[in-house]
């Protein structure tokens, strides 16, 4: 379970968080969607300690993320993030992007390392791909190599920092399908997304984000049908 | 003209004593650039991400060596030291000379493969759990080394070419010794056309080299 | 002796005199040799480029040879070589032949590289203006590629003259030369070694960053 309590974020003098309270239950997908710059990407950062935080507390299974003795990298492990570039190291293969963290971070030997990563790449459709090199992947493939890279750690959480964003429009649904895959099997996810449809149909809940603030939350029946603020309705009426 | 006669013969006679001196050059140059790849990295992060004393040493320690002489590079290590009644043999000056010069052009390469590497990488590679130690070692430099490794080439060339200043400064390195032979016989043309066929193939062993290299290393 | 009195006592004026005039002749010997081998190199780069075969064949290994050998040995055996066909050459003259050919070798992979910049997509567009295809190359390779190399070009040149330093083996009297005669002298050798040293740094510190400034400019 996640949880955050009255966080707050500065990027120096820009206060782009201004007091989240938030839980996401195990099992629960959460899509989380709102205008550029209102810091939901910078939500996800703070949940894996990528971005110090000035005020507040983000709690992941007990464990403190931004308290001093907090072993950070062992809690990282418990949240796969994927961000919107896709970031594939470009000299390794496919099979050798996946299995490194396991190989370097949890001890794992070569063997079992490359057993997991073949697992996690058929896993998201790349069984064909294990010896390719990023390079001769296509963006959504690339994208789908990240989701297998951080599913690799075995995670109990993952963060979706708007993956679809940097993709050419007809490769979107590949990744999407993946993200949809993960969902069913039970996944905890935190999606940042600008993907309606997806956060619809996929979602247990959507939170709007507006200009640091956590403007609502809800099922997605209530946020695309009946929201209750006047920017969720503006924002909605905008994106579609 | 063309009453000029040819001999070769003392030349090919002292040919083995060429070969074992260009050994020494070889030796000399690689030596400076595995010092100068060590001490080009320390340079190249220090600029890049301190402040202070330490970054203005190494940033005058890359901009002299970039904007002086070589051969001014190594009589400073050879009679500029020497005020100092530091008198160093002229193996150490030239492997000095050409340390300090190699680090020098090698920093600012890999400054410039440090900043290739997106910053998102480290990002990526710390979300999965690396330390910043493991960060770096796994995933940026290799990426840097990618980038430098043609700049890296080039410099061994240079180093090699370099080495042959060790003659003005009484090191017995392939040009060196050539000198040394010939002003005891005069077939001072004789000598240094044999030399510059030795540096000629020494430079494409090295250029080859590095192609069979880097066909195996670089496989993306 | 007195280490406090005896620090400045062999230098004096007129000594500086003859550092500044030395670093005149390193300036004009330079300048020269650049202008040749730049006009040389462009050219050679030219041709390069068209690749017809013979001259791929034949220039681009001559070239080669000159970056593939010491310059100090190039030196040494050209101004070795010159009396054996009949020419004589003074220390100078013998410099600026090998120093020009030096640049040439480096500058033609240079301009290459500034026409292969320039894409056929201009070129077919310039060409289907009615330009002929010297106007193609007067007024759109030139400019565009000229360019897109000019720092590179810049780089070259500052190369030549700290290089020019080498042409002392031949007994020319430029800067470092003098600062070894006057160090002779005086046994004052780091005080004159920092003044050749600055007046190096002087000239190619300033120009090596205002050609990274321009390039960063033009980058974007």
């Amino acid at each position: 379970m996640i949880e955050i309590r009255d966080l707050h974020k500065y990027f120096g003098a820009l206060h782009v968080l201004k007091g989240i309270d938030l839980d996401v239950q195990n099992g629960e997908v959460l899509s989380v969607i709102g205008a550029s710059g209102s810091g939901k990407s910078t939500l996800l950062y703070c949940i894996n300690g990528l971005e110090p935080i000035q005020q507040g507390s983000v709690i992941v299974d007990d464990t403190d993320v931004h308290a001093k003795g907090t072993d950070i990298n062992k809690l990282r492990t418990k949240l796969g993030m994927v961000f919107q570039q896709w970031n594939s190291f470009p000299h390794l293969t496919a099979l050798e992007n996946v299995a490194l963290a396991p190989k370097i971070v949890k001890g794992k030997s070569k063997a079992e390392a490359r057993d997991i990563a073949a697992k996690q790449l058929i896993h998201v459709g790349l069984g064909e791909k294990l010896d390719v090199y990023p390079s001769a992947l296509s963006g959504g493939q690339q994208q789908r190599l990240a989701i297998a890279r951080a599913l690799a750690m075995e995670p109990e959480y993952m963060l979706f920092d708007e993956a679809t964003s940097a993709l050419d429009p007809e490769l979107v649904g590949e990744v999407l399908d993946t993200m949809r895959l993960l969902a069913e099997e039970g996944m905890t996810m935190i999606c940042v997304t600008h993907e309606m449809g997806f956060a619809r149909d996929v979602s247990d809940r959507v939170a709007f984000f507006h200009q640091g603030v956590m403007e609502e939350i809800g099922p997605p029946g209530q946020i695309f049908g009946d929201a209750q603020s006047e920017h969720t309705r503006k924002f909605l009426a905008n994106v579609r | 003209m063309f009453d000029y006669n040819f001999h070769w013969r003392p030349v090919m006679k002292n040919l083995p004593d060429l070969l074992e001196a260009s050994l020494l050059t070889l030796q000399v140059s690689v030596l400076a650039m595995i010092l100068g790849i060590i001490i080009g990295l320390c340079l190249a992060l220090t600029r890049l991400h301190l402040k202070g004393p330490l970054y203005w040493f190494a940033s005058a320690w890359v901009e002299l060596a970039r904007n002086t002489p070589a051969l001014f590079q190594l009589f400073f290590f050879g009679f500029g030291l020497g005020a100092f009644g530091l008198h160093l043999s002229p193996y150490f000056i030239v492997l000095m000379g050409l340390t300090f010069n190699c680090a020098g052009y090698l920093a600012e390469n890999f400054r410039g493969g440090f900043q290739a590497v997106p910053e998102t990488q480290l990002r990526a590679s710390r979300s999965l759990g690396m330390t910043a130690w493991q960060a770096y070692t796994r995933v940026v430099i290799p990426q840097v080394f990618r980038i430098v490794y043609h700049p890296i080439t080039n410099q061994m060339v240079w180093a090699v070419l370099m080495s042959s200043l060790g003659m003005l400064v009484g090191f017995r390195e392939l040009s060196g010794e050539t000198q040394f032979f010939a002003s005891r016989t005069f077939r001072i043309f004789e000598y240094f056309a044999v030399t510059a066929v030795i540096y000629y193939v020494i430079v494409k062993i090295i250029l080859g080299a590095s192609r069979l290299l880097a066909a195996r290393l670089f496989r993306y | 002796m007195e280490p406090t009195v005896s620090f400045f006592s062999g230098f004096n004026v007129n000594d500086l005199w003859f550092l500044g005039e030395a670093a005149l002749r390193t300036l004009w010997i330079s300048m020269l040799s650049i202008s040749i081998g730049t006009v040389l190199g462009v050219v050679c780069g030219w041709i390069l480029y068209e690749g017809k075969l013979a001259a791929t064949l034949t220039l681009a290994p001559f070239l080669d040879i000159f970056r593939s050998v010491p310059l100090i040995i190039q030196l040494v055996l050209f101004y070795n070589f010159a009396p054996i066909v009949g020419l004589n050459l003074d220390p100078f003259a013998s410099g600026v032949v090998i120093l020009s050919i030096y640049t040439a070798a480096l500058v033609a992979n240079v301009a290459r590289g500034g026409i292969e910049a320039v894409g056929a997509p201009m070129r077919r567009a310039a060409r289907s203006l009615g330009m002929t295809y010297w106007q193609d190359l007067r007024y759109v390779v030139f400019p565009i590629g000229g360019r897109a190399v000019f720092p590179a070009w810049v780089g070259v040149a500052l190369g030549v003259m700290k290089d020019s330093a080498l042409v002392s083996v031949l007994g020319y009297v430029e800067l470092l030369k003098a600062s070894q005669i006057l160090i002779t002298r005086t046994q004052e050798p780091f005080l004159i070694l920092s003044i050749a040293g600055a007046f190096y740094f002087a000239l190619s510190y300033p120009i090596s960053r205002y050609s990274a400034s321009l390039e960063r400019r033009w980058a974007q």
